[in-house]
């Protein structure tokens, strides 16, 4: 049984798969089976299978399909987005998929865009992924060379082409409204829902936006079906994902493991634990907004559910793993800072009460905080909590924060009473320039 | 951007801002075309605002206010809304930047492998804060967010290569490298 269905073409790291070798694993077999299936049953496989979003949030992608209108009274035009613009931090998943295998990729959105009738496909990807939006252009050259893609598709009438948009370096474009707005040419900020983008996105017509990982799932969930899907998973959810471990421990990485896996086997078997002298403090489960999680709860399996009911979120499933010769206000600083600048300004929580919770966070590292501080950063990243905004760059913000102050309570109270940092100096942060 | 450029350091580059790179006002013939290949792609004009910017700054360095007017106009839409575009995105440059731009990732991987050791040293060494360029406009220093590569942290992005498993010593090597290439290439 095919285990690896996301890295199976991945060998070398740095070398891309052609469409000679993509063919040759069997690519693109996929495709030419929904080529000949009713799109509602290719919604309806991948709703079956419970393919949920890789990008963090995890909603069902077959249910998210069947938003888009259908029928003869449907607007002709639709189109399909790819989310590439990976910038959470702490996360190179996405990275590692386009770059080292483009044509999963293309056949995944291929087959996306024949379920809800989208003859035109944009990669939105980030400006800095050089690499990965080149090989995604080269790749989409080969596949309409071979007629997989474009006007005449073999076997088919179904015309199919594909953009790569390239962005500029701005996080809040990977908020799916913000980022057709980007699309449109407009300043990337998110936009009020309802209208949802299914019904009305880009240029007001049905669309679709998909995290680059989640499309690369549906290939083979095509070829080989629900109950194969299914049975990769080790938990709840189905299928594989690529897991990933960054901070001091030994071997940080990604790693395609099934979904489910515990994370003290992803920690200490695929990242070969902490470097010598280090004990781990905690960890961000996945990405930058996400609850930090401690030693305790290394138990867990990465699955929605699971490390949703332990507080806080899979999100992109690249762990950030904190030591303890690593001070944790100063990551909650270092997350806030970039939170306070990526915030698009739209929503006056995010706007205003990032730059003061930055303040706080910069006065109780530096040791001139005053006790009741705390509390008043506990109350400014409440404000930012779910609700009180469009989108959820605040209340992601929030997240580290609250957890923070939770878990590592002692250091937040040492800093203020010693008025100082008591860890490693040569990581104090550097003031802003004015 | 929070960070400011020194006045001399502008004045040596609007200075320089005055060669082949400057067509002030109006776009040239090329940089008409390589918009206009953009057109198809998308819906209507204004909609290739940001491939356009991108475009002309690869031409011109940069995006001058000029520039920013002759864009608009070419594109049909107002300065201000191109503006609001071009300010969002910290690949798009609206001051002078140098030959080198150095993408610093200050993320939470990189922050914990030493990012803050690594802006202190090249801050030292280039004599720059982060949002400056040094007075031979060789080099440009910028903070940014996560470059996605958290495995091989500490890492920066320059041009379009990325620099990973960062130490001061590789800082230093780097600064030698394109010093030599840049005065190699003047001499020619």
């Amino acid at each position: 049984m095919l285990t690896n269905p996301l890295t199976k073409n991945i060998g070398e790291p740095g070398i891309v798969t052609t469409l000679e070798h993509y063919l040759e694993n069997g690519g693109y077999r996929g495709w030419r089976k929904a080529l000949h299936m009713a799109p509602d049953e290719i919604i309806q496989t991948v709703q079956d299978a419970g393919v949920r979003g890789r990008g963090g949030a995890g909603f069902n992608t077959g249910l998210k399909w069947s938003f888009v209108p259908r029928g003869k009274d449907a607007p002709p035009t639709r189109y399909l987005v790819c989310n590439a613009d990976e910038m959470e931090p702490g996360t190179f998943k996405d990275r590692l998929l386009m770059e080292h295998d483009p044509h999963l990729l293309l056949e995944g959105m291929a087959i996306a865009a024949f379920a809800i009738g989208a003859r035109r496909a944009y990669i939105f990807i980030r400006g800095e992924y050089h690499l990965a939006a080149a090989r995604l252009e080269t790749a989409i050259e080969e596949a309409r060379g071979e007629n997989l893609i474009g006007t005449h598709i073999t076997g088919s009438d179904f015309q199919l082409d594909f953009h790569v948009h390239r962005s500029a370096g701005n996080y809040i474009c990977g908020e799916e409204t913000a980022l057709i707005n980007a699309l449109e040419g407009q300043r990337a900020i998110p936009r009020a829902k309802p209208p949802f983008p299914q019904v009305s996105g880009l240029w007001g017509k049905p669309t679709v936006v998909n995290n680059v990982e989640t499309l690369c799932n549906i290939p083979h969930l095509i070829e080989l079906g629900v109950d194969w899907y299914k049975k990769l998973g080790r938990g709840e959810d189905g299928g594989t994902k690529i897991f990933g471990a960054s901070g001091r421990v030994k071997n940080p990485g990604a790693w395609e493991l099934p979904m489910g896996t515990p994370i003290r086997e992803i920690l200490e078997q695929h990242a070969g634990g902490m470097q010598d002298g280090l004990k781990l403090r905690a960890y961000l489960p996945g990405g930058g907004s996400t609850d930090f999680l401690g030693p305790d709860q290394l138990d867990l399996p990465m699955d929605y559910d699971a490390v949703g009911k332990a507080g806080s979120r899979m999100g992109t499933g690249t762990i950030t793993v904190l030591d303890d010769h690593t001070c944790p206000v100063g990551l909650v600083l270092n997350l806030t800072r970039f939170f306070a600048r990526e915030s698009c300004g739209w929503c006056t929580p995010c706007r205003d009460g990032l730059p003061w919770a930055v303040k706080l966070l910069m006065r109780i590292e530096c040791g001139e905080a005053q006790p009741e501080d705390l509390e008043l950063l506990r109350e400014q990243a409440r404000r930012m909590g779910p609700g009180n905004t469009f989108c959820a760059l605040a209340p992601g913000a929030a997240a580290p924060i609250l957890s923070a102050l939770k878990l590592f309570e002692q250091d937040f109270n040492d800093h203020i009473t010693r008025g100082c940092c008591p860890y490693d100096q040569e990581r104090q942060h550097i003031p802003l320039a004015v | 951007m929070s960070s400011t450029i020194a006045a001399d350091t502008i004045e040596v580059m609007e200075q320089q801002d005055t060669g082949p790179r400057s067509a002030g006002r109006s776009l040239n013939a090329e940089e008409k075309r390589d918009i206009d290949r953009e057109f198809s792609h998308y819906e209507d004009r204004g909609s290739v605002a940001l491939e356009a910017l991108r475009v002309v700054q690869k031409h011109r360095g940069w995006i001058s206010d000029d520039t920013l007017y002759a864009i608009a106009d070419y594109l049909g839409v107002s300065p201000t809304q191109l503006e609001s575009i071009a300010t969002c995105y910290q690949l798009i440059f609206r001051q002078p930047v140098g030959e080198e731009v150095i993408l610093l990732c200050k993320s939470s991987s990189c922050w914990i492998m030493g990012c803050e050791k690594l802006q202190r040293h090249l801050e030292q060494q280039l004599g720059i804060r982060p949002g400056q360029t040094t007075p031979d406009g060789l080099f440009t220093l910028l903070e940014t967010p996560c470059l996605g590569d958290c495995d091989k942290a500490p890492v920066m992005l320059v041009g379009e290569e990325m620099h990973r498993h960062l130490s001061a010593d590789k800082l230093d090597e780097f600064i030698q490298e394109k010093k030599k290439h840049h005065a190699d290439q003047s001499a020619d």
